[in-house]
């Protein structure tokens, strides 16, 4: 292959350097009904899984199809949604903040023709390329993390996973059953860069070995300062090792003390984790960021450990397959899942979700631990 | 003919979601067979190469990534994160498999002109895997080599227009809901406002100053699709102050079962007919609803606004007029001492362009001071945690205001400061002596 200059001159780099100009401006993307009719909406509709209507105070209406995606895409596909976005979108479309891709379209008549079109391509192996759904009290996409397939840190994959996990819960995507919406994240490591720690259910990629220490690298590689001070548990400090015949700096870790955030090899590459056996997944529950009825709040550990499953994860999709069901059949009609708990009581979570209930699972975490604690002879038998 | 044997992701290819193993399958023969005759600028065989590495992991169950090296372009501190594989030798196609984070643009709109621009240019010197979108929101070109980083970014800025987002100790990408573009319960612009602050603050976006990452959300209201208020250090969440604007016709039509109730989001049950008392009254955590006879009827000044009435009804009843936004900050991720939710420090704020009061009264003293005071990698929600709350309060410059606490603290030690104390600290141990012997 030839080298193709853009234009760039590594000689003078500031040469026409163009910087900080930031994102296209949003404006330039709206669709004509979009742009038109922002600000003055007047309501919306679910005109059934998948498909909403919006309608504005000028009487316009947009009609939205929305199609799972996973987050991981190729230009290929990108290229074939635009040209579906093409031939039935005048060339517009947008994606959502769980990954969703939506269509969007100005008249009726154009929605059916539309979700055919969608609802008709398939990957060669079978799987849909845009299911519709996603909408209303039902399951939509799951956000996640890199996993496995770009990321140095994680405890487990993410791409993976939620392919496995979807499957499982796929009829829910494109149905509205559920008693309120019912939101699945997935973060492969403790960073959560795709922040789980308040959703419905949650599946956390998690370690449960302490760092391996390459002494004949640390010192070299890493800030040795920095990597201690990176651990909020101080379970590291600095060590003189004797390594070959010669003495190295390097550190030492009481093992009891380490909580397995990884947080000590993201400043110091001699210091791994991952390991086959260690690590796994943690499944949380109950959290929600809506202020609905009820504050948002933090999801709490209900499963602290399936092993890494690859490549299905067969366990954790039945656990979460459970779960949604044991909360379809009881809860209320808007309740969500950690509402449901709550009302219930968490005794009766476990039961009814047919989870075990461990001593890993009773917070001993700092301070807070002790308000999570049952303060109150009102329990249930 | 793939180049690498997998059988484990081959197993991802079946059931009904659609399958990125097939995606990324289909991407590796596309480059293969190149019917474009594209002059690729990285190996052609980048994506067999990832598709063998990611096999390799799950066959281990480890990944293959080593730490990012420092890449970027020049003159910025982040938008690129280096990334090398651990298994050069085995797939030297992901030796370098660098990130580039693509500014998106607001609520995600697109139009398929400038998406095809980003594909060609993503095809001719990326690996043509992308993130649509990462979790920040950024556009993510997936695994490129060193020597394209600045080739690539001289074509977005020159020939798209376009900007990388932010990596690192620096202001993220902001990111906001779908917002008065087509949701009627946006309380605020969360799109210009996004923007606006994402070009005020592009110094602090590309060029890292900061203690440690800092993130900006835009909810439109409390329902918060962007999950800002889990996320983001300074949340902006949209509301109003005055009464919520009621359709009587409307919620009589939604008692009459002519409407579906939650907009027929609960379509998939048969729930039995729409009970306003039991699923709107009896479920507002203020109790400040009741039916007058046929009427319903909102003490607005007791409402919390928890939309729950908004989103059952939504064409009977509208947010109010009087709009603007609250702030909360200091929410994150759980390391390291646990996650945290974001605080009310704003109770309310107006926001309309140029959204002046926003920036100088809120945004750049919180700055100001978590550059100051803030340790190295402490997250904005840390040293709320480490100073207090009343520090934010100081830094400010506000009145304290019962709408930022859950309750008042059950402890009595409070640290009065000299100056609120009458006579001050300094005393006299011998005055003091004078009536009180040793």
């Amino acid at each position: 292959m030839a080298f193709i200059s853009s234009g760039y001159n590594p000689d003078k780099p500031m040469e026409n350097r163009i910087s900080d100009i930031g994102p296209r401006k949003y404006d330039e993307f709206y669709p004509p009904v979009i742009a038109k009719n922002k600000g003055k909406w007047l309501y919306h509709e679910y005109l059934k899984p998948g498909v909403i209507v919006h309608v504005a105070e000028s009487g316009d209406e947009v009609f939205t199809v929305r199609v799972g995606g996973a987050r991981l895409m190729s230009t290929l596909l990108i290229r074939e949604i635009c040209e579906i976005a093409d031939k039935h979108c005048d060339g517009y479309c947008r994606w959502t903040t769980r990954n969703n891709v939506e269509f969007m379209v100005d008249s009726k008549d154009k929605v059916d023709p539309l979700v055919k079109d969608l609802e008709g391509r398939k990957f060669p192996g079978g799987s849909f390329k845009f299911p519709v759904g996603g909408t209303g009290s039902g399951i939509t996409n799951i956000v996640h993390t890199q996993g496995w397939l770009h990321c140095h840190t994680p405890a487990t994959d993410a791409s993976g996973p939620v392919k496995a996990v979807m499957d499982e819960l796929f009829a829910d995507f494109q149905d509205h059953r559920m008693p309120a919406h019912l939101r699945v994240s997935l973060a492969c490591c403790l960073n959560m860069c795709g922040a789980v720690h308040c959703s419905d259910i949650a599946i956390l990629g998690y370690h449960r070995k302490p760092p391996m220490l390459d002494h004949e690298y640390l010192d070299k590689m890493c800030e040795i300062p920095l990597a201690i001070s990176a651990c909020p548990t101080a379970a590291i400090r600095p060590a003189k090792v004797e390594f070959g015949d010669k003495k190295v700096n390097s550190v030492a870790v009481k093992n009891e003390r380490c909580m397995f955030c990884g947080n000590c090899y993201t400043m110091c590459p001699s210091m791994p984790l991952a390991d086959t056996e260690g690590d796994g997944i943690v499944i949380m529950a109950g959290g929600k960021v809506s202020n609905r009825i009820s504050a948002p709040k933090f999801s709490k550990v209900v499963v602290a450990f399936i092993p890494n499953e690859a490549p299905r994860w067969p366990t954790t999709a039945k656990t979460i397959k459970s779960m949604v069901e044991a909360y379809a059949k009881d809860a209320r009609k808007y309740e969500r899942l950690g509402d449901w708990a709550e009302r219930i009581g968490w005794e009766r979570f476990f039961e009814k979700c047919e989870l075990d209930f461990t001593h890993h699972l009773i917070d001993d975490f700092r301070d807070p631990a002790y308000y999570t604690w049952r303060q109150s002879t009102q329990f249930k038998f | 003919m793939a180049k690498h044997e997998t059988p484990m992701l081959d197993e991802l290819v079946s059931g009904p979601w659609p399958s990125f193993v097939d995606d990324l399958k289909q991407l590796a023969a596309h480059r293969a067979k190149n019917e474009d005759n594209i002059e690729y600028q990285i190996p052609v065989d980048v994506v067999e190469d990832l598709l063998g590495i990611l096999e390799l992991s799950f066959k281990h169950g480890r990944t293959h990534w080593k730490h990012g090296g420092i890449v970027g372009v020049f003159g910025y501190g982040g938008g690129v994160i280096g990334r090398y594989c651990d298994q050069p030798q085995n797939f030297s196609g992901v030796a370098h498999f660098h990130t580039m984070r693509v500014a998106q643009p607001g609520g995600k709109f697109y139009k398929t002109d400038y998406l095809k621009q980003l594909c060609d240019l993503w095809d001719l010197r990326g690996s043509g895997v992308t993130n649509m979108h990462g979790s920040t929101g950024d556009i993510i070109f997936l695994g490129t080599t060193t020597p394209q980083l600045e080739e690539i970014f001289y074509e977005l800025t020159h020939n798209i227009n376009q900007d990388l987002g932010g990596s690192g100790s620096n202001l993220r990408t902001p990111a906001d809901c779908i917002g008065q573009a087509r949701c009627e319960y946006a309380c605020y612009d969360t799109q210009d406002l996004c923007y606006d602050l994402t070009q005020e603050y592009q110094d602090e976006l590309h060029r890292p100053a900061f203690p440690y990452k800092f993130k900006f959300k835009f909810d439109g209201c409390p329902n918060g699709c962007v999950a800002s208020i889990a996320r983001s250090d300074l949340s902006f969440i949209g509301t109003w102050k005055d009464d919520i604007k009621i359709d009587q016709e409307a919620v009589a039509a939604y008692i009459g079962g002519e409407f579906p109730p939650n907009a027929g989001a609960h379509s998939g049950r048969d729930w039995g007919a729409f009970d306003i008392q039991k699923e709107v009254i009896d479920n507002c955590p203020t109790e400040c609803m009741w039916m007058d006879g046929k009427q319903l009827k909102i003490d607005d000044r007791e409402c919390n606004r928890c939309m729950h009435c908004i989103n059952v009804m939504p064409r009977a009843l509208r947010i109010g007029d009087e709009r603007g936004l609250s702030i909360l900050a200091g929410a994150k991720a759980p390391i390291l001492d646990g996650a945290q939710m974001g605080t009310l420090i704003v109770p309310f704020i107006e926001a309309v362009a140029p959204y002046t009061k926003i920036k100088e009264e809120v945004i750049e003293p919180i700055w100001d001071w978590w550059m100051e005071e803030g340790k190295n990698r402490e997250r904005l929600g840390e040293l709320m945690k480490r100073q207090g709350l009343q520090r934010v309060i100081e830094v400010l410059g506000v009145d304290p205001d019962p709408r930022m606490v859950q309750e008042p603290r059950s402890n009595p030690y409070v640290f009065w400061k000299e100056d609120e104390v009458e006579g001050g600290w300094e005393r006299d141990i011998n005055e003091f002596r004078k009536h009180h012997q040793r």
